[in-house]
């Protein structure tokens, strides 16, 4: 698949090739590309002019980056703790079970991606679940199929 | 807006003349926008009281403000009005027009949308009357109600930067340490550590340059303080910013927000826009000669990294790995030069301790620890959301008074607080004070504030289980106590939680956390033992049960529980089949239904769903 490297190029520059800023770098590509593809990680290592070791440590360390591209619609589940007394933990484990991934997955058709989210900061509603950005509150497993078709 | 201010005097002028235009006696309606409430409709809200105020042309009447978040989640959306403090609840756009039409223009109160007292049944009107907030002291989150959170003018006009105005005037950097080191103000993230003395050794300092940080990764589940004072009130912390910079001789800062708060990043960036445009940010601030900036660097998603070592290496753009701390970074922080890093709360408390004053702040609290905190009281609560209290209030009074009690008639089991770093307090503790010292003896911590409540449906193994996950997942690796301890940990308490527990785990679990807490390189190994140990230390029997007897005193634990249907409550009425997802449940129309335990995952979907309580599960 293609990868724009010309846009990598313009994100590495707008960071002002700062290697401190790789995480900023990294977070505007996966913006833009939904992932980080391989590609595009050699690229920024030419440019900033670092080994792809490097890249690849930091890309694989922090959560937020993904090297898989992503499905259409992202799942977030709160497992953060208040969630988790009210029962995230089973809202969870319902979904991997149901979407036949496990956490951090995406299905087989790419239409979506399950991950969890310790503390989305709603805690008066939880169990949480988002699904691109829209908040679903007080969730129990009987609310999910509805939810998901509307996705479909 | 480029009506850069170049002077102290400029500054006064423009906030006379604000809180002039603020018209005390027009009516204004205040909308939480706070995440919390935005997840339950609040935004549509705002938008359709604009639009209403537009439609009539009520504009010279009426004000509508969006605010940050006014604490009292559970209830949200919230509005409250102005000047009277009418508070309304659970406010949906379909009483858009009747409130305006009634309260706004009529002063009527609408009955069904105030807060109703579950023990009396009487109804509310004023938000200060409302249990959830009178037993509050909201010094430093109550502005978060007054202002719109994207407007540097209304936080100027309700005194904002006075804090930097009198430093600027009256006082000599060493006269700003030595004031907030008699203030007592301690650490808010969670270290407890004296600001006014991190400030001084940082002041004193060699280096070619310094750096203040602020550390909005906020990573313990359960807890969103920080992000709504930055999302409701983001000058408070760039005053604070402002305060420290001047205090330590830095000119450069960092705000570290974590990844997940992208209203929080939004609106403090547009905060420091603001503040450049008014000159209060770069060079010549207020023509006093300081020179600051601030910029704001996105977290990528790792827990560690509210670690300040491991922040600080993020800040470089490396991985968020730890480094010993006998290298302190007021010495040798950020590119190993000194640094100052501290948590939101603190620093949105250094203008207040500077206006206020050091009598006034130091009367508030208990000896070892003065001033309020914030905390986020979640879980099995009946008024979820955020509170800010003087230390030294107790556990009891938070719970009950101010959260109302535990719902459903359940009785109260522990309260969690310092997150995956804390430990759970038994109901024996509830009227221990909060403060510092305190919740330390009791085998806890304060931490960055989460305050989790739970029930006699909770499992404390499990509840112990739960945090060493979540730490194993965000462990850096690097050192073996961590890594290691918690992995062999995490597969123990697995093990007891399915039912495989075996005579000397407990003691085994002992071992480990020992290992860990003496010899781990960072404060995440060193504290990760922590939640093992107090639920040990005070539920020690529920650990023997799930061992001894395979049994879970609360039902929780999924190894230990197996459904079925009692024949003489099923009505056959198959809610129940039609919502497993495995297929366990089979039976015929209006006839008493099976369960297969062998198919069946434990996710309880039938027991949500059945109507008539036919499902048990032991």
């Amino acid at each position: 698949m293609p990868v724009d490297l010309e846009a990598v190029c313009e994100i590495v520059e707008k960071h002002g090739y700062q290697r401190a800023s790789l995480i900023g770098i990294l977070q505007d590509i996966q913006g833009k590309m939904n992932y980080l593809p391989r590609k595009a990680l050699v690229q920024v290592a030419k440019s900033l002019d670092i080994p792809i070791t490097s890249i690849y440590e930091v890309a694989t360390f922090y959560k937020a980056f993904s090297l898989e591209p992503k499905g259409k619609h992202t799942i977030q589940v709160c497992l953060g703790t208040a969630c988790h007394v009210r029962g995230g933990a089973r809202i969870f484990d319902y979904l991997e079970n149901r979407l036949e991934v496990k956490s951090g997955g995406t299905t087989k058709d790419l239409a979506f991606t399950l991950e969890s989210v310790n503390c989305l900061g709603a805690c008066a509603l939880g169990p949480m679940m988002v699904i691109d950005k829209k908040y679903y509150g007080k969730i129990n497993t009987n609310k999910i199929e509805p939810i998901l078709k509307k996705y479909q | 807006m480029n009506d850069s201010i170049k002077s102290i005097s400029d500054l006064r002028k423009l906030r006379q003349a604000l809180k002039k235009s603020r018209d005390g006696n027009k009516s204004c309606i205040t909308i939480c926008a706070g995440t919390g409430c935005q997840a339950t409709g609040a935004s549509e809200v705002v938008e359709k009281f604009k639009q209403e105020i537009n439609d009539r042309h009520l504009e010279e009447k009426i004000e509508v403000r969006a605010s940050g978040c006014h604490g009292f989640c559970e209830r949200g959306p919230l509005a409250v009005i102005r000047p009277q403090m009418i508070c309304y609840m659970n406010v949906e756009t379909t009483d858009v027009s009747q409130i305006t039409t009634d309260t706004l223009l009529k002063g009527t109160i609408i009955d069904r949308l105030l807060y109703q007292s579950p023990l009396t049944n009487e109804k509310i009107i004023h938000e200060q009357d409302i249990p959830f907030y009178k037993f509050q002291q909201r010094i430093v989150f109550g502005s978060n109600g007054e202002i719109d959170p994207t407007r540097i003018d209304d936080y100027i006009a309700i005194g904002g930067y006075q804090g930097l105005e009198k430093v600027l005037s009256e006082m000599a950097p060493e006269q700003v340490i030595d004031t907030i080191k008699k203030s007592g103000l301690r650490g808010r993230g969670g270290g407890g550590f004296s600001t006014g003395i991190k400030w001084e050794s940082c002041r004193k300092a060699k280096g070619k340059e310094k750096f203040v940080i602020c550390n909005a990764d906020e990573g313990d589940p359960g807890a969103y303080m920080d992000r709504s004072l930055l999302e409701g009130n983001p000058h408070s912390i760039i005053e604070g910013m402002l305060i420290g910079a001047y205090a330590i001789g830095s000119e450069e800062g960092y705000v570290y927000v974590r990844n997940e708060y992208p209203l929080a990043v939004s609106n403090l960036s547009h905060a420091i826009d603001q503040a450049k445009g008014y000159g209060l940010l770069g060079k010549n601030i207020l023509g006093s000669g300081l020179t600051f900036t601030l910029k704001i660097n996105r977290g990528g998603g790792a827990f560690v990294c509210g670690e300040s070592t491991a922040l600080m290496a993020s800040l470089e753009g490396k991985v968020g790995e730890p480094r010993a701390k006998y290298i302190h970074t007021v010495e040798h922080g950020l590119w190993d030069q000194p640094s100052t890093l501290n948590n939101v709360e603190t620093w949105a408390n250094v203008p207040i301790i500077i206006n206020k004053g050091v009598d006034w702040y130091t009367s508030i609290g208990t000896p070892g620890s003065k001033g309020t905190k914030i905390f986020s009281l979640v879980g099995k609560i009946n008024h979820t959301g955020l509170v800010e209290v003087p230390m030294g209030i107790t556990l009891r009074q938070i719970v009950y008074d101010i959260g109302g009690g535990i719902p459903d008639g359940k009785r109260f089991k522990a309260i969690q607080t310092g997150g995956p770093s804390g430990g759970c307090i038994p109901e024996s503790l509830l009227d221990l004070p909060v403060d510092f010292d305190r919740l330390q003896e009791a085998g806890s911590m304060m931490g960055s504030g989460g305050m989790i409540v739970m029930d006699e449906d909770n499992c404390m193994v499990d509840m112990a289980r739960y945090f060493v996950q979540f730490l194993q997942e965000e462990s850096c690796g690097k050192c073996t106590p961590c890594r290691e301890g918690l992995q062999q940990m995490g597969e123990i308490l697995n093990r007891i939680c399915e039912g495989n527990g075996k005579e000397g785990d407990i003691k085994l679990l002992q071992d480990l956390s020992r290992v860990m807490t003496d010899t781990s390189l960072c404060g995440l190994g060193l504290t990760a033992p922590n939640p093992v140990l107090s639920t040990l230390r005070y539920f020690k029997d529920e650990y023997e049960a799930h061992i001894q007897s395979k049994n879970c005193p609360a039902k929780f634990c999924n190894g230990l529980i197996s459904l079925s249907i009692d024949p003489e409550k099923c009505t056959g009425c198959g809610a129940c089949v039609r919502v497993c997802p495995v297929e366990a449940i089979a039976g015929e129309k209006k006839k008493s239904h099976q369960l297969d335990g062998d198919k069946c995952m434990k996710c309880r979907a039938c027991y949500e769903a059945c109507q008539f309580e036919a499902i048990i599960i032991q």
